[in-house]
């Protein structure tokens, strides 16, 4: 058998059927003997690398498996590099394979030779470069256990041309353990015990819900957690949808734009319990002012995580749901219904400073929270949500509601913008059976827009929401806030997406009137395949709350 | 925080790039490295990096934490000057112009407790190892007559603790395998 089809062989062996990808000189191989098991594998032709490999992490996000991704040598590896990135910080497995001139050349800037071990080392989990056909199968091995075990991540594994045109005796061995690598340690029982202690004696205790509840899939055992205990809870950007929006004790989101009672509530309670989140600076504002008043537990997988960036009373170095079902029974069943009470209230600020008007608004242009609601209450909490990055991001991961898991895919970590478009239609590919709705602001939208050709062609239908301010928006509520409102190359002129749209055969529409947004959202849910929706939002809003960089969680502000 | 000089100790499988992998945890945090040194263990197999670096204990805790994460790498330890053995080499050129008989090349060996390992026609060479400002004081003796090359090896040390990597490696696998048995490695 010739290298590049061991390659196909051990896609197939890890039960591969989608693949995103872009073909070039030095992958040609492989993809000339892709063309042979086309009935086996579903490769989707993406316009640019940079759309294979968020197309990849939308898929490994919503379906739970492994995402991958096929590119030439050069250009076609380092177009890969800001999705590797996101992957790397986001915690999602993606395996990226790419093609090397061949290893004679290695090392004499041959025709689109990039070292591409080399420069994508520090944003991959791992990676390697195999000269040799022989290598190839356990070479693949070793990454899909890599990219999925533990804390996943992103591989990526460059193969010279003349190891994918030699020859080898095919096998395949599946990799399941490696001695230098312990990705999910037993979690010690001391400290759990230690942990469930603290929760039993707790007065004011709060959970944090972080992505590990999502990727170690210990939705129950939480629900479990905080229904017995009675806990409230709030999530990271990332741990969305882990539990059910309207759960009684979810108390929202935390972080820089996050609600405004967990963000408070995090400096009032006595024990705080960190699952599977990583004190990004984004939640934590400044860490020398967080949660100081409270023990804090911190269970997640990944040791070099505890004590980063806040030190942890009683870490527990384990999988969450392993972590959660031994708690569990050590844990008391309680409530804390006046503690509870004190979120609801700030909650109820809230809604009446802020919400209100941006829900309800009563001035004449559309505001974006209006839009997510609409979109949201249409689809009833059943649609996975994917967003860019900016203002609707977080408008989008404030107002949207989620009766299921794994339904929020955003570039969280790295703030890509240009992620949302192609990982919609590897959201969409990944769980066909759901409706798939990407929120993307105008800026975003446009770094990755020819992505529209690849929707077009797999005909994935992912309605495209755009929030159109013809504005950086978040960069430009900054410069109003911190930068005397110099609106620095912030102001777009921006083509006319519908047309831009039906250039690619989508279906498109544009809105700018309240009245007309139900019918317009409604259109847009109702059509078979792709659509796309520009709606014309107000030029110069911003989100609110806020926790101003450098201030602490609890200097949240309401305006 | 303070900053100390530490010594990272680093065992690792033999991967191409983990080197790099390993020296981009310290850079990316701003930390210079002062010397490295790579080599096999008393492990077949198994290879151990020293690096020097002066920083804070905050930080070089994380840079060990983070180089365990990697996939290759066994171990890895930080250490205060106090905890080691440890000890370098030096190589020091000179020209034979020296051997003018006005100095006392054999007082010198001697009080530096170095030794001569080659002489040329034009040059010798003379070794000494010992901690960085033992070697550096020679350096700085024999400079007034010309010092044609000098070359001081990076930093190798032994901890002064008796566990032994052997017994860490044991424990991991013992560990690993219980996880691998109960199906929790994934």
């Amino acid at each position: 058998m010739k290298g590049a089809e061991a390659v196909i062989q051990s896609l197939l062996a890890e039960g591969v059927d989608t693949i995103f990808g872009y073909p070039g000189g030095a992958i040609m191989p492989v993809y000339d003997s892709l063309f042979d098991f086309t009935d086996q594998i579903h490769h989707v032709l993406v316009r640019h690398e940079q759309g294979a490999v968020h197309a990849a992490q939308g898929y490994a996000r919503t379906s739970g498996r492994v995402g991958v991704c096929l590119a030439t040598s050069g250009p076609g590896a380092t177009n890969l590099i800001t999705g590797l990135a996101d992957a790397m910080i986001d915690s999602t497995p993606v395996v990226c394979i790419t093609g090397q001139v061949a290893s004679h050349l290695l090392g004499t800037d041959a025709f689109q030779e990039t070292d591409v071990v080399g420069v994508s080392m520090p944003v991959s989990k791992w990676n390697i470069q195999v000269t040799r056909a022989k290598d190839i199968p356990a070479a693949m091995a070793k990454a899909f256990y890599i990219a999925k075990s533990g804390r996943p991540g992103p591989v990526l594994i460059d193969i010279t041309k003349d190891a994918q045109f030699g020859d080898l005796e095919y096998t395949y061995t599946h990799c399941t353990q490696l001695r230098s690598y312990n990705p999910c340690p037993a979690p010690a029982q001391h400290a759990i015990k230690k942990a469930a202690e603290l929760i039993n004696n707790a007065k004011k205790p709060f959970l944090l819900v972080g992505q590990g509840i999502i990727l170690s899939g210990a939705e129950n055992e939480l629900k479990e957690l905080v229904e017995k205990s009675g806990i409230p809870f709030a999530w990271t950007l990332m741990g969305l949808s882990a539990m059910p929006t309207d759960h009684p004790l979810n108390m929202g989101m935390l972080g820089m734009h996050g609600n405004y009672a967990p963000n408070i509530k995090t400096n009032e309670c006595d024990v705080l319990i960190a699952v599977g989140m990583r004190f990004d600076d984004r939640v934590t504002g400044d860490v020398n002012r967080y949660a100081r008043q409270a023990k804090i537990i911190h269970i997640e997988i990944d040791q070099a995580e505890v004590n980063k960036n806040i030190a942890a009373d009683v870490p527990v170095i384990g999988d969450a749901r392993e972590v959660l079902e031994d708690l569990l029974p050590l844990v008391n069943e309680n409530n804390h219904e006046e503690w509870i009470g004190e979120f609801l209230a700030l909650r109820a600020i809230e809604e009446e400073k802020v919400s209100q008007e941006e829900l309800f608004p009563e001035k004449e242009g559309l505001t974006m929270p209006e839009i997510i609601r609409r979109v949201s209450e249409k689809t009833k909490g059943e649609a996975i949500l994917v967003t860019d990055v900016g203002q609707h991001q977080m408008a989008a991961s404030r107002y949207f509601g989620f009766n299921k898991t794994r339904s929020n895919v955003t570039s969280g970590g790295l703030g890509t913008m240009g992620f949302a478009l192609p990982a919609s239609l590897g959201a969409k590919l990944g769980v066909p059976d759901r409706e798939v709705v990407a929120v993307i602001g105008d800026g975003g939208f446009q770094m990755n827009m020819q992505e529209l050709a690849t929707i077009r062609q797999t005909h994935a239908a992912v309605k495209i929401v755009i929030l159109n301010n013809n504005f950086l928006g978040m960069v430009r509520q900054w410069q109003q806030l911190f930068f005397d409102r110099r609106y620095s190359f912030t102001e777009m002129e921006n083509p006319d997406f519908v047309k831009l749209g039906e250039a690619f055969h989508i279906p498109s529409a544009r809105v700018s009137e309240r009245g007309d947004v139900d019918a317009a959202i409604s259109k847009m849910l109702e059509s078979e395949g792709p659509y796309l929706l520009e709606v014309m939002v107000e030029k110069e809003d911003n989100v609110f709350p806020m926790v101003p960089t450098g201030a602490a969680v609890s200097e949240i502000r309401l305006s | 925080m303070k900053t100390h000089k530490y010594t990272v100790a680093v065992f690792t499988e033999n991967f191409i790039g983990l080197l790099t992998r390993i020296t981009l945890i310290f850079t990316r945090r701003h930390v210079n490295i002062e010397s490295i040194t790579v080599s096999e263990s008393e492990v077949r197999g198994v290879h151990r990096y020293t690096l020097v670096v002066k920083t804070t204990e905050d930080v070089v805790q994380r840079i060990v934490q983070q180089i365990e994460k990697q996939v290759e790498a066994l171990k890895a330890f930080y250490y205060r000057e106090e905890e080691i053995i440890h000890q370098e080499i030096a190589l020091y050129k000179v020209s034979t112009k020296f051997l003018d008989g006005q100095h006392n090349l054999e007082k010198l060996i001697r009080d530096n407790h170095a030794r001569m390992l080659s002489l040329d026609s034009e040059y010798l060479v003379i070794e000494k190892t010992g901690h960085k400002h033992e070697t550096q004081a020679l350096l700085e003796e024999l400079q007034p007559f010309g010092v044609l090359e000098f070359v001081r090896s990076g930093r190798v040390s032994v901890a002064k603790r008796m566990k032994e990597l052997s017994e860490y490696l044991d424990e991991m696998e013992t560990e690993l395998q219980a996880r691998v048995e109960a199906g929790k490695n994934q």
